[in-house]
Formats: structure tokens, C-alpha cells, sequence
């Protein structure tokens, strides 16, 4: 009886705490780069973060004093990202919708669901050659519109597959009560589907757009990179990710500098991004 | 046995009688099901089903769980087919009209007959919305014609006094028993001809049950109503015509008996529906 | 109008429009019977349910669109080097002679290191957000920030990796050679970007991915296996590591193989800090070079049609492996799901 109350056995004890300790230790191996990452991040960025870099071109390598920042590239990352979304969002969300409401179970709609999550399994360096095949190549040059597509390459899968999910989320006893009241497909989908499932869909577009504006890889050979003002879709076009790729092995300190600025310009949008996709979904969560 | 005065064409279920009430003129069947089966893929679920509904009366249709009573009512207004691979065989008249003929508009049949879920199931929008549904997908009608057919459905569906004043809530905000009453007005808003009901009271609470068992009294002078329901007390409520479902050994679903309410429970003619309603089995 | 005669006629519109029912002796003006289909409304469903069909065809065929170009662009290589190409090791853009085992042999070694590293931090990740170990609250904000690190763009992480944290591991670099230098992988003097860099980069970004399913596969696991194992006397590690570890064994290696087919894929960070050297050696210390990181380096000059059909035929042999490795992977994690 008077083992009920006996201490565990040392061996069993040390065992315990040793296992604590190295779970504890690994898991801060995890998370140190993340903050170490954000530290530098901000403490390199923020100092060269002028209001320059909102207006100026940057500047030939090597001068001093000279207006410098990377207003063509937040452009072209914004021009880049909106043709990506013009082109991913509808055919993503109209993906979903058939798989979801018309296709459902049926092997096309099987086979599509796999091809979908196949694209998404493609590195973004061979979703870049693909692009440089499709509008590079034949076009003859680099362009923004070669970007675009690359990016929106990346975005289908997500915005497909989050969307279906969001909309089977959708009771089916709407769905029928809506056809009850004699209103078809288009009408049952638009109104009662979608609207009820569009929180949803709102987040996985966003999530979709924090990935795209991040991508570097697709970009390097099909927007290239341009030290100069945008000059419409079908010329090269700069952008956040590739200046930093490219000011990064820079030898010149200024252009250092800027990479670590647009660094904390990305970061910046790609985590108000995802938190905005957060809080999307979360608002509609409390509110029945 | 069989009255020689039914309209029906031979089958072995004619019902003794046709008029429920003395004195009352025979009643006009405004939807005719004439040997109906109803398969799931290869699977038959129901079986030989002969039943007239009768215009502006309402239907019971009674039996034991699992014997294809939801099936049967989903196959009145051709919603079963969207829910699941529902097949049948057979004929469904509305009006005379076979509604399984091919090139009938799906969405002008569910509009003729509407339908009532167990759950009650309102849209994501206000009340007005709710109700509103219905005659906007058919027409652009002016805002006072909306108001107006949205006050005229509240008040057919008893809830017009208790949301007149803040028509802009959230349907989802209302109790049970009002949600299912919104439910309701939503479906009389586009005038159907039939409402099904599909055990419209099981989710509410008895008091809820009770304020829809009262309007149902109501509605039957607009509209031909069927209603589904496992509560035998509830069929001989608020019925006048009752079938009695139940299953063969084989687990098909049958029709066994119909006839004005009042014979099915005081004088059924088959000994399992005598069972049934004695409450023996079910 | 006056509302009742605006009722009458809207009522009476809504009949005309439904199909032609003979009227009823309920309150319904005579009207001339309509087609049974009004042609608006079929042709907007049809059309509603045709253009979803076509965007999902169209979504369906890019895999096939991508795999078909990629193999076209490449054919002017295969048809030269053939399968020679893997184990070929001259990369020559002026003599036009390309062989790919440089990359290959960098892009495989580089994964193993990230998993190697990666597979046991992950996993004690996904143990402390699962298993009782931690107070209930500090669960989901460490898997949250976790998690985080997967959205970090890959290039920054390579932006630190190359500015921070390459002169930070320096010292250490230089110790395992000074003190480790009869080990055959630690044998060459380190100068900053390495194998090992290449590694511990990508390690830091595979983790998220081994956290979160295998986070997933031990939830999976059901209570009724632990509580076996408590009702034997087993303490709370004890269960954990001899119990509910073996459990999920294959959902983990299926996360393993997820996260493998993550870092064989992964191209920027790599490219900033493994070197960009075609060289091939055993020693961790030395530079390298990687697929995605010669994809990347190469592509935006490549010209000549040979040029261009090796990065092509890499950039083939990279899609198809990457896609076995995750098509293998998406099985072991669903049937490991499922089965719990």
C-alpha cells in the first residue's frame, strides 16, 4: 500500500525532464530565426525605409547622394499581383464552384480536384519556366504580363481549392430550400451560395495574393527586372521580391540598403495580408 | 369493400370514402400519383404508391420510421432527384399534368409545390429578404408590391404581429418555431398551389408545435397542404385525409392504406394499420 | 396604381409566367397557355453549369499544358544527351556539353541536410502543440508562429541567411573544420556560403510544414491509445514517446515527404546562400550549386536552343520528381488520417 505514495523512480524522472527539456530546446531552435529574422529584418529596413523609397527610381549603382528608393518596383509588384488576381480569381472561384456544386463526386470532378492539387505541388521556379514558355519565348522578351501569368500559375490551386472548401461549408438544406422556391443553379449559387460562403472566399483570395506578392522565383526570367519606370505589359518590370534577390548580391552597400528596406516593405504586406485573411473569417465566426 | 362512386381508376387502394365531412361536396384531387416506385440507383425504396391529394385539405402521411414517407414527399415536387440519384417509375400529376414528362421547368413545378424542411433552415438575410426570395427570382415586382406581398405572407404564415416591427433582423435571429413560420411565408409568397411539409415540428419545442398545428387549420383554405409527421396525435389533428406507410419484409417502403382521417383511425380497414395507429409498433 | 390593382396585375403576371397549368376554380384570370420552358431560364442555367465546366477543364488542363511545353522545350537536349545527362557532369555553355549531376547531386544533398535537421525539431514542435506538455493557452499561439514562418517569402529568408546568418555561423563552420577535419564531410576550409548553409536554410523552412501535419496526425491519434498506456503506469513522456510516437509514424514520414518535396523545389533562399559553384564534393563545407538555384541563375540569359533545352530538361526532371514525392506523400498522410 505504501506504494501508492512512493516517488517515481529516478530513472523514470530523469527520462521525464530530459525528454522536456529537449522537446522545449528544439521547438526554440524553431522559433529563434523566425525572431531573429523579424529583428533584423526591422532593425536593418526601418533606417532606409525614406519616404524616397516610395518615389524614387533607384539609383545608378555606385552614386552617392542621389535620390534612391523603389517606387517601380512596388508598382510593378502591384501591377504584377492585379493582373495575377484578374486572371486566377474567376477561374478559381468558377473551378470551385462547378467541383463543388455541379461536379461533386463524379470521376471528372475527382480527376480535376487531383490535377489541381498535383499544380499546386509544382515549385515556383518550374511554374517560371512554364511562363517563359508560354509568353516569353514567343513574345520575344520579358514582360509584366509573363509575371502576371506566372503568379497567377501559383494562385489557381489555392484560390480553387480553399474556395470549394469554403462553399461545401454551405448546408446543403439552403441549397434545397432555395430550388423549393423554384430558383435554379445560377440564381441558388449567386444568392444563397456564395454570399453565404464568401467570407470564405475572401480569405483564401487574399492568402492567395500574401503568396503571389512574395514569389520571386516565377519573376526572374519572366519580368526580369527594370531599373526604370514601368512601360506597359509588355516590357520587363521590376518588382519588391527581385530587387531584393538582385540588390542582395550586390556589392554596393547602397543597394544593399534598399534590398533590406523593400525587405521590410514585403514582409510588411505580406503579414497585413494574412492577417487580414484572418480576421475576415474570424468576424463572421461570432456573428451566426 | 371499394366505393363505387371514386373517381380513380381501378388500383386496390381506392379509399372507402372520399369526402371526409357529411354533406360536403367531393373534393378535387389537384395532384394524382398513380403506381409509384422510387429507386435509389438500384435500390427501390418505395413501391406502388396510389394516392390522390385533395385540393384545399390537408394530407397526412404516417408510418414508421424508414418506411419512405420523406422519400415519397420529395418526389411530389421533384426535389428528391437534386438531393441524391432518385429515380422513379410511374406518374405524378399536378393538375393533370405529369410532372416527371420531359421539358417540364423544374423551377416552375417547385413553385406550384412548395416545401417545408424538418429543420427549419431561413436564409443568411433580413425577414423581408427571406420572404422577398421567392418573388424575385420570377419578377422585378415595385418596392410597395413587395411590401405588400411580404406583410400578406407574414400574416398567412401568423408571424406578421410578432416581426411587423423589425422586418430587417436576421432571419437566423428569430426562435425555432418563428424560423419555421418565416419558412413558411417564404414559401406562400410565390402562391403555390401544394405546400409539403416534412416533419415540420420535430426540431420545435411543443408550444412552437402547437402555434403551426393552429395556422395549418388556416392555411388549408388557401393553399393544399401534406404533411409528414411521426406523431400520430399531430396526423389526427390536424388531418382529413391520412396515408399510412410502412415497409414490406423485403425493407420496400408501401403505401398501405389511405381514406379520410377519422375512418383510418377509428375503422382502418388493413390489420397493420389498425397496429399502427394502436400504437402496437412504429 | 392604387396597391390592389398593382396586386392583380403583378399576380396575374406571375401566372402568366408559369407554365401552362389549367386554371384551377381558385381566383386565376384565363390566360393562353406558355411553353413548359421559359428558354431564358433554361439557357441561364445550362449556361451557368457550361462556363463552370470549361473553367474547371481549362484549370484541369494546365498540369498537362505545363508538362507538354516543358517536355517540347527540352527535346532538343534529351534527343543529344539522353539519360547520360544525370550522371554527366561538364556544364560547358559554350561547347554546349550539359550535365546535370552537379545539380542534381546539390539539390539532393542540401534536402537531406534541411530533413535531417529539420524532421526532429518539427516534430517536437508538433509534440508541444498536441500533447499535454504545455499549458492549454501557449499552444496555439506557438503553432501560429510557427506557422508564420512558412509565410515568409523566400527570398528574405535568404536575405538574412546570406547577410546574417552565414557571419553568424561562421565560428562554427571554422570549428567543425578545425576539429572535425578527418571526417570526410567537414574536410574542406569553409568560406562562408556552403552545403551546410544551403541545409540549415532550408531546414528553417521545411519545419512549418513537418509541425503542422504531424500537429495534425498526433490530434488524429485517438485518446483511447493514450489512456491505454496511462492506465498501465505509463508517465506522460513515457506514453508520448513509446505510444503515440510509433502510432504516428507514417503520418510523420508522410509529413517528412511533404516537406521533402517542399525543399527539393525550393529555389531562392538556396541560390543566396549555397554558392553557385559546379562542383561536386563529399565536404558539407564547400559550395554548391542546386537545380532551382541554376534554374534561377541561368535562365533570364540563356539564347541558344541547347542552352535553353538543358534548363528545360532540368527544370522536367525537378517537376517530376517533386510531383512523386508529393503524390507519395498525399497518400501516407490520408490513410494515416483516415485510420486514426
Amino acid at each position: 500500500m505504501s506504494d501508492l505514495f512512493a516517488p517515481l523512480p529516478p530513472s523514470k524522472k530523469l527520462f521525464n525532464v530530459a525528454m522536456s527539456v529537449t522537446a522545449f530546446a528544439l521547438s526554440a531552435l524553431a522559433l529563434i530565426p523566425l525572431l531573429a529574422m523579424l529583428g533584423a529584418i526591422l532593425s536593418k529596413g526601418v533606417p532606409h525605409l525614406t519616404a524616397d523609397v516610395f518615389t524614387q527610381l533607384p539609383a545608378p549603382a555606385g552614386m552617392k547622394d542621389v535620390p534612391s528608393g523603389f517606387a517601380n518596383a512596388i508598382i510593378g509588384t502591384g501591377v504584377m499581383v492585379a493582373i495575377a488576381a484578374g486572371l486566377s480569381l474567376p477561374l478559381g472561384i468558377l473551378t470551385a464552384i462547378y467541383l463543388s456544386e455541379f461536379g461533386k463526386n463524379s470521376t471528372f470532378a475527382n480527376a480535376v480536384r487531383m490535377l489541381v492539387t498535383i499544380l499546386s505541388a509544382a515549385p515556383s521556379i518550374v511554374v517560371g519556366v512554364f511562363a517563359y514558355g508560354v509568353l516569353v519565348l514567343p513574345l520575344k522578351g520579358f514582360s509584366a504580363l509573363a509575371g502576371g501569368f506566372a503568379l497567377s500559375v501559383i494562385m489557381l490551386p489555392i484560390v480553387t481549392l480553399a474556395t470549394e472548401e469554403s462553399l461545401k461549408l454551405v448546408p446543403n438544406a439552403q441549397r434545397l430550400a432555395s430550388a423549393a422556391l423554384g430558383a435554379g443553379y445560377g440564381r441558388t449559387t449567386l444568392r444563397i451560395v456564395l454570399a453565404r460562403a464568401f467570407p470564405g472566399i475572401l480569405t483564401s483570395s487574399l492568402l492567395a495574393i500574401a503568396r503571389a506578392a512574395g514569389e520571386t522565383a516565377p519573376l526572374i526570367f519572366t519580368a526580369l527586372f527594370s531599373q526604370n519606370w514601368l512601360e506597359g505589359l509588355l516590357g520587363p518590370s521590376a518588382s519588391l521580391s527581385v530587387l531584393i534577390y538582385n540588390y542582395a548580391s550586390s556589392p554596393f552597400v547602397d543597394q544593399n540598403n534598399l534590398a533590406w528596406a523593400a525587405a521590410v516593405m514585403l514582409v510588411g504586406i505580406v503579414v497585413f495580408t494574412n492577417l487580414l485573411a484572418r480576421w475576415v473569417t474570424r468576424n463572421r465566426q461570432t456573428t451566426r | 369493400m371499394f366505393s363505387s362512386s371514386s373517381p380513380l381508376p381501378s388500383n386496390p387502394l381506392t379509399p372507402t370514402s372520399t369526402a371526409p365531412n357529411e354533406g360536403e361536396p367531393s373534393p378535387i384531387p389537384v395532384m394524382h400519383v398513380q403506381d409509384l416506385s422510387c429507386f435509389y440507383g438500384r435500390h427501390k425504396a418505395v413501391e406502388g404508391v396510389y394516392i390522390n391529394i385533395y385540393e384545399k385539405h390537408v394530407t397526412a402521411i404516417i408510418g414508421p420510421s424508414g418506411c419512405g414517407k420523406s422519400t415519397f414527399l420529395k418526389t411530389l415536387n421533384r426535389i428528391g432527384e437534386m438531393e441524391s440519384d432518385l429515380r422513379i417509375q410511374g406518374r405524378v400529376e399536378l393538375l393533370g399534368k405529369n410532372i416527371y414528362a420531359k421539358g417540364t421547368n423544374l423551377n416552375q413545378l417547385r413553385r406550384q409545390v412548395g416545401m417545408i424542411f424538418q429543420q427549419p433552415n431561413p436564409f443568411a438575410m433580413s425577414i423581408y429578404d427571406n420572404v422577398a426570395y421567392g418573388i424575385k427570382t420570377v419578377s422585378r415586382p415595385s418596392r410597395s408590391f413587395l411590401d405588400d406581398a411580404v406583410e400578406s405572407a407574414l400574416r398567412s404564415a401568423a408571424l406578421w404581429d410578432e416581426v411587423k416591427d423589425n422586418l430587417n433582423q436576421s432571419g437566423l435571429d428569430l426562435s425555432g418555431g418563428q424560423q419555421q413560420r418565416l419558412c413558411i411565408a417564404r414559401a406562400l409568397a410565390v402562391n403555390p398551389k401544394v405546400l409539403l411539409m416534412d416533419e415540420p415540428c420535430s426540431a420545435l419545442d411543443p408550444i412552437a408545435t402547437m402555434k403551426i398545428e393552429a395556422l395549418l387549420h388556416e392555411l388549408k383554405n388557401k393553399v393544399t397542404i401534406v404533411i409528414v409527421t411521426h406523431n400520430m396525435q399531430q396526423a389526427s389533428r390536424v388531418s382529413e385525409y391520412t396515408a399510412f406507410f410502412s415497409t414490406d419484409e423485403h425493407r420496400i417502403g408501401q403505401l398501405v392504406e389511405f381514406g379520410a382521417t377519422s375512418q383510418i383511425f377509428l375503422e382502418a380497414e388493413q390489420p397493420s394499420t389498425r397496429d399502427y395507429v394502436a400504437g402496437r409498433f412504429g | 396604381m392604387r396597391p390592389y390593382r398593382a396586386l392583380y396585375f403583378f399576380r396575374s403576371r406571375l401566372t402568366q409566367m408559369t407554365e401552362a397549368l389549367e386554371p384551377t376554380q381558385s381566383n386565376l384570370p384565363q390566360r393562353s397557355p406558355v411553353p413548359t420552358e421559359s428558354w431564358v431560364s433554361q439557357f441561364g442555367d445550362g449556361g451557368f453549369r457550361g462556363i463552370s465546366f470549361l473553367a474547371a477543364l481549362l484549370t484541369a488542363s494546365i498540369p498537362f499544358w505545363m508538362c507538354v511545353l516543358i517536355f517540347k522545350d527540352a527535346r532538343p537536349a534529351i534527343a543529344k544527351f539522353g539519360l547520360a545527362f544525370l550522371w554527366t557532369q561538364e556544364w560547358n555553355i559554350d561547347q554546349s556539353l550539359f550535365g546535370a549531376l552537379p545539380y542534381i547531386y546539390g539539390t539532393l544533398v542540401s534536402s537531406a541536410i534541411a530533413l535531417f535537421l529539420a524532421l526532429p525539431i518539427g516534430v517536437a514542435v508538433a509534440i508541444i502543440t498536441s500533447e499535454k506538455v504545455l499549458p492549454e493557452g501557449l499552444q496555439t499561439p506557438i503553432a501560429f508562429l510557427v506557422e508564420l514562418i512558412a509565410a515568409i517569402p523566400s527570398v528574405i529568408v535568404g536575405l538574412w541567411g546570406r547577410f546574417i546568418l552565414i557571419p553568424a555561423l561562421e565560428p562554427f563552420q571554422q570549428f567543425l573544420y578545425s576539429h572535425f577535419k578527418w571526417i570526410p564531410i567537414f574536410n574542406t576550409q569553409p568560406f562562408g556560403p556552403s552545403m551546410l548553409m544551403a541545409g540549415v536554410v532550408l531546414a528553417i523552412m521545411i519545419v512549418p510544414t513537418i509541425a503542422a501535419i504531424s500537429r495534425e496526425v498526433f490530434l488524429a491519434i485517438s485518446q483511447d491509445l493514450r489512456n491505454g498506456a496511462f492506465a498501465l503506469g505509463a508517465t506522460q513522456w513515457e506514453s508520448i514517446m513509446f505510444i503515440t510516437l510509433p502510432a504516428a509514424a507514417s503520418g510523420i514520414f508522410g509529413a517528412a515527404s511533404l516537406a521533402l518535396g517542399r525543399a527539393l523545389g525550393e529555389t531562392m533562399a538556396v541560390t543566396m546562400v549555397i554558392g553557385n559553384v559546379n562542383e561536386i564534393s563529399t565536404s558539407l563545407l564547400n559550395p554548391g550549386n542546386s537545380i532551382p538555384a541554376l534554374l534561377a541563375n541561368q535562365f533570364g540569359e540563356a539564347s541558344d536552343p541547347l542552352h535553353i533545352g538543358a534548363l528545360m530538361y532540368l527544370a522536367l526532371m525537378l517537376f517530376l520528381v517533386t510531383l512523386a514525392v508529393n503524390a507519395i506523400a498525399a497518400v501516407l498522410v490520408r490513410t494515416l488520417t483516415r485510420n486514426a
